[in-house]
């Protein structure tokens, strides 16, 4: 928060959904579906989850409505940003084959209308950020990816309120966004502080006439950050030291250890905001004149993602989560220039058998020189 | 970078002509149908394309370029393993199919400028080295001495006679190992692995380059043995095979470590690649 930071009072949060309406975007925020928050399309702020919390801890999930009527009461939604941008299954190209056998390729180019997604948490924000440079700042840009991303208008809302598997603290991240969005908002009794952060954020607020946020706003909001701060308790080391451990922990017993629990069902991949693994699949028409090439995510917990005709490279649980775990916090830094992990917490509230992700890393780099026994090799 | 056209969309490919090597070994020889896509493209030897098949899908096989090429063709020589191989192996001339690439890096044909080059290959991994062998060939004069090995389980499996007569009459030592069948031809025979090769060789190792393509455990036994040799390890190379999907570093089904074999790879000097190769289930 800044001193050009503007207050947002409750009633003109319709104003700020229909200005970026009217500016051409779909609007996307946090609704309430089958007793979960997830991100859809919003078309007022009636639509958002007023009053709603939730609890989530190892394998738990749950939301109640309170007294407590903020906007933003929750913490993270089921799903980050990532299925908006990077779908879950999208056709890459269509073929037709004529009858002299000729094929034509047809491009998807993933067009779609701008959307705009409002509550954007800071640690799904990073994870845009990330993604970017796996489809967008690399050798090869995946177009579908990039037209969404850049007609994409995000909107942050910063963290008053954590979930007790939440440590964005511990990877660099924090309960406030700090660049990287078009507008952040931080909740607090009777409105948002609000900030832009482009100037395609700008042109939005300076449509709503604003007043400046008093100090006392300003202080309110940074109290909230401040709380959700000290509620986080999950740690892990130093990223940096994580990433330097775990490059000399390939046969540490702690694999084995995770591996009896591990089910290999890649729930955590699934909810990851930043996993990007996918296949692809051919869907050819049952006539035969045509064929799709489609996308779809996959995970690296699969039998067949390492599978080549000598049979797959990581055939045991053992090898999958470690290959998750240490891409994860250690070769994704060299291979991005930027950590994996954004602390959302999500792999440790849907994992079925509550697998905690900070407790594997910690069992680790407490003793980070354990070898397995020789009858157990990792 | 953002490339003009997207990275994902094959071009159309016709099979000019069907080789069928042995009973599961088959060559596509190709071109380019788009006339401007045929004349722009280009590739290094050591790199791959991805190639589809209508209907069933997509495989990553690397390009095998002969000496006498017509302008505007490649080849693929390939294994029949799974849906998409065994779909390709039905196809004939004039026959359509779809190609993006070149990806990945390639051999170090320039590094080795001036220097002796061992080509040591097992099974189907002659094909990725076919077209660095023919690039040397044609540049001759820049290279030292030039010893192809090529290994095989059984004699009666040597694809590419033809190509290694043609070698071994243009000057090129080329040798054989086997570990069953009868010898024949006009090369010399080794009874065992691709490395029985090695102790006859007259090495000036520290002036060698090693470039190797087989199962992961024979190059790393070729490498093993010209390190005992005393060749350099960064002066060896190897190309590495993984899942692929994409073949642009998105999928994420290729990783090797912090390497994504599909766009570092899959050509890799020996001592970038030595540790993450000795780690089980990496």
């Amino acid at each position: 928060m800044t001193l050009s930071s503007q207050f947002l009072p409750y009633p003109k949060l319709n104003d700020l959904i229909q200005t970026l309406q009217k500016a051409g975007y779909e609007v996307q925020g946090p609704t309430v579906q089958n007793e979960t928050i997830v991100y859809d399309v919003v078309t007022s702020a009636d639509d958002l989850p007023w009053g709603y919390q939730d609890t989530q801890a190892p394998a738990h999930y749950a939301i109640q409505k309170t007294d407590v009527q903020k906007a933003f009461g929750f913490t993270v939604p089921v799903q980050s940003v990532k299925p908006h941008l990077f779908k879950a299954q999208e056709t890459l190209f269509k073929v037709t084959r004529d009858s002299q056998g000729k094929l034509a390729f047809t491009q998807n180019t993933g067009e779609q209308n701008p959307v705009a997604i409002l509550g954007i948490r800071p640690c799904d924000l990073r994870a845009i950020h990330i993604q970017d440079r796996v489809f967008m700042e690399n050798q090869y840009a995946d177009e579908r990816y990039q037209t969404r991303r850049e007609k994409l208008f995000t909107i942050a809302v910063n963290c008053t309120d954590c979930h007790s598997n939440c440590f964005c603290l511990s990877v660099g991240g924090a309960p406030k966004a700090q660049s990287g969005f078009d507008l952040a908002m931080t909740e607090i009794s009777d409105g948002f502080v609000i900030e832009s952060g482009s100037n395609k954020g700008k042109v939005i607020v300076d449509q709503l006439g604003l007043s400046q946020a008093t100090e006392e706003q300003i202080n309110l909001a940074q109290a909230g950050i401040a709380h959700a701060c000290e509620k986080q308790t999950k740690t892990i080391p130093d990223p940096e030291r994580v990433a330097r451990t775990l490059k000399s922990a390939s046969n540490h017993p702690q694999w084995n250890d995770v591996a009896r629990r591990c089910l290999s069902c890649g729930s955590c991949t699934n909810m990851c905001p930043t996993c990007f693994c996918h296949t692809q699949l051919e869907q050819a028409s049952l006539d035969g004149s045509e064929s799709e090439h489609v996308r779809e995510w996959s995970s690296c917990f699969g039998l067949d993602h390492s599978y080549t005709h000598a049979g797959a490279y990581r055939a045991e649980s053992k090898y999958r989560y470690r290959q998750w775990l240490t891409h994860k916090f250690s070769a994704w830094q060299d291979q991005f220039d930027v950590g994996g992990c954004v602390g959302c917490g999500r792999c440790i509230t849907w994992c079925p058998v509550k697998i905690d992700v900070t407790e594997e890393i910690n069992a680790i780099c407490d003793h980070p020189d354990k070898q397995a026994a020789s009858g157990e090799p990792a | 970078m953002t490339q003009i056209r997207d990275t994902y969309l094959p071009y159309e490919a016709e099979v000019v002509e069907m080789i069928h090597d042995s009973d599961e070994i088959f060559t596509l020889r190709l071109r380019l149908t788009d006339p401007i896509a045929r004349v722009q493209y280009r590739f290094q030897p050591g790199q791959f394309n991805m190639v589809y098949l209508y209907g069933v899908g997509d495989v990553a096989i690397s390009i095998v370029n002969d000496r006498d090429f017509k302008a505007g063709q490649f080849e693929h020589t390939i294994h029949r393993i799974g849906h998409v191989t065994t779909g390709l192996q039905q196809l004939k001339a004039g026959d359509r199919i779809g190609i993006r690439g070149p990806y990945g890096t390639h051999w170090p044909l320039a590094q080795a400028k001036g220097k002796d080059v061992v080509v040591m290959t097992g099974g189907l991994g002659n094909a990725p080295l076919v077209a660095a062998v023919e690039s040397m060939l044609n540049n001759r004069e820049y290279y030292g001495k030039l010893t192809v090995v090529q290994g095989l389980r059984d004699t009666a499996g040597l694809i590419y006679q033809d190509k290694y007569i043609r070698w071994l009459k243009a000057g090129i030592d080329v040798r054989m190992a086997a570990t069953a069948g009868e010898p024949f031809g006009p090369w010399q025979w080794y009874q065992g692995f691709v490395t029985a090769a090695i102790p006859e060789m007259d090495l000036d190792p520290a002036n060698t380059v090693v470039m190797s393509v087989g199962p992961e455990i024979m190059m790393l036994n070729v490498a093993k043995s010209f390190i005992e040799q005393g060749v350099p390890a960064q002066q060896i190379y190897v190309s590495l095979e993984r899942n692929m999907k994409c073949a642009v570093g998105h999928c994420g089904h290729c990783q090797l470590g912090p390497e994504f074999v599909c766009k570092d790879g899959p050509v890799y000097a020996y001592d970038k690649v030595a540790h993450v190769l000795s780690v089980k289930g990496i």
